[in-house]
């Protein structure tokens, strides 16, 4: 076999993507927890890695480049570095949202809480699970879980819709409610959001894979 | 122009002797564009070239099956006139190869040989072919030195005006630019590109990036069989094959 230094570094580019992705993921568990658990304690932590995520995508771009440069890689080779950068922007984006997040929770937690939560939590959940299996299917070629990340992306959409609806009613009964019920509405904004970037990464790697792109197609079947 | 192909390659099969070098080969090669033949050394693509204008008759022992059509003509048929084919389909070889002559002389050679006299006419052809060949203006006062002499990548820009003065339909070139300098590569490139605005040009490299910077449709061929063959862009970005794959990404052998 040809090319063994140019599959190390290969191998290489693709822990860089896991290594940010896993701090991507702990920083959206922890912005929940200062919603949900009202846990302060966890904020300073995700502005801490949203720092390291920042330096990995620089890091990231500049091997994607030198590769690209050194080696005029084509076919699978290409997609997969092109695909790289791109899932490379869309994790530092997904990350960002975590700090959108992080802001809400500050604001939140100058009042008492406006009722247990049952929806955020649930998105949470589907938004960080997306990420990592998103992450799972690109640098594993895994073009099945990729499709199955997509599916996923709907049921986050619906309650999204969910909870607009319950927070537009809370709004209407009391006026009080209104600054909370804001707040509580972009974060889950930021979780659909977090989930569109992995429903990105995801379509990345079906190209990746298959070298089809399937953005804005109808074909989002498991 | 029409969309039929103006070369049309179905089950051809070549044996060198007992050797057989090329394996119920299909290829289409579109009028005006580059078509690129790449592949290891030995996989059959010079071979493949040389079937177009029957330049494997020079060989004994060579038999040739399955169709070769120039524009829906079969040019294996035994009344096929084998130098008006050469003349339409021109070959440009590895090393530039012009004759011990002048400049000019060079590319009055095909014309003389079919038998112009007219010295204005002649002139006026040899103007215009290295016009062609971007060396006019670069040699326009020198016409009568030695061609031998020149650097080469304008040598081989000299046997590509030859050609060209016999007006060929379907230019073949056998890695031209393997004996030149990145400079004088990017040269021959750039003329290849212009020279496709009026001729079909079908080109053999070794070079898997000029393949993928010149050409249009690509032929990946192994062990005498044309595994994939399709536009270029698809060949060096989503190949269907895992050979073509290994190939172009370097993974091959």
């Amino acid at each position: 076999m040809m090319e063994r230094h140019f599959d190390e570094n290969l191998q290489a580019l693709k822990y860089q993507l896991m290594k940010m992705s896993a701090l991507a993921e702990v920083m959206i568990s922890d912005a929940i927890k200062a919603v949900v658990d009202r846990n302060e304690e966890v904020i300073p932590a995700v502005y801490e890695r949203e720092e390291l995520v920042n330096q990995m995508q620089v890091e990231i771009d500049e091997t994607c480049l030198t590769q690209i440069a050194l080696h005029q890689p084509a076919a699978g080779d290409l997609r997969f570095i092109m695909g790289a950068a791109k899932a490379n922007a869309d994790l530092e984006r997904l990350a960002d949202e975590a700090i959108n997040i992080v802001k809400r929770a500050k604001t939140l937690l100058t009042e008492p809480p406006l009722k247990p939560f049952i929806i955020i939590p649930e998105m949470a959940m589907i938004a960080r699970g997306m990420v990592r299996d998103s992450l799972h299917a690109f640098v594993n070629r895994n073009a099945n879980l990729a499709r199955e990340v997509m599916f996923r992306d709907d049921r986050l959409d619906a309650l999204k819709t969910a909870i607009a609806a319950e927070l537009t009613d809370c709004m209407t009964m009391e006026s009080s409610a209104v600054s909370r019920a804001l707040n509580l509405l972009l974060v889950s904004r930021y979780l659909e959001r977090i989930g569109d970037h992995a429903t990105n990464i995801a379509e990345i790697s079906i190209f990746v894979v298959e070298g089809r792109d399937v953005r804005h197609h109808a074909d989002r079947k498991p | 122009m029409s969309a039929d192909p103006v070369i049309s390659v179905r089950n051809l099969d070549l044996f060198y002797g007992e050797f057989q070098a090329l394996k119920q080969v299909p290829m289409d090669v579109k009028d005006r564009h580059i078509t690129a033949l790449i592949g290891p050394s030995g996989c059959g693509k010079s071979t493949l070239l040389r079937t177009l204008n029957r330049m494997n008759d020079l060989i004994p022992s060579v038999r040739v099956s399955g169709t070769i059509l120039l524009e829906g003509k079969d040019i294996y048929l035994p009344d096929t006139d084998v130098c008006l084919l050469r003349k339409r389909v021109g070959m440009v070889f590895q090393r530039p190869n012009p004759f011990p002559l002048s400049i000019y002389d060079n590319v009055a050679f095909g014309l003389r040989v079919a038998g112009m006299r007219d010295r204005s006419r002649i002139a006026e052809v040899v103007q215009r072919s290295l016009t062609s060949a971007a060396l006019w203006d670069a040699l326009k006062d020198k016409l009568h030195h030695s061609a031998v002499e020149l650097p080469l990548d304008q040598q081989q820009r000299l046997c590509v005006a030859r050609l060209l003065a016999v007006e060929p339909e379907v230019i073949l070139m056998d890695e031209p630019c393997s004996a030149l300098d990145p400079i004088a590569t990017s040269r021959i490139e750039e003329l290849m590109l212009d020279l496709k605005a009026k001729y079909t040009i079908v080109i053999v490299t070794h070079n898997m990036q000029q393949a993928a910077r010149i050409s249009d449709y690509s032929g990946y061929m192994l062990l005498g069989e044309m595994i994939e063959f399709g536009k270029t862009s698809g060949l060096f970005i989503s190949p269907k094959d895992k050979r073509t794959q290994d190939y172009v990404s370097g993974r091959y052998g």
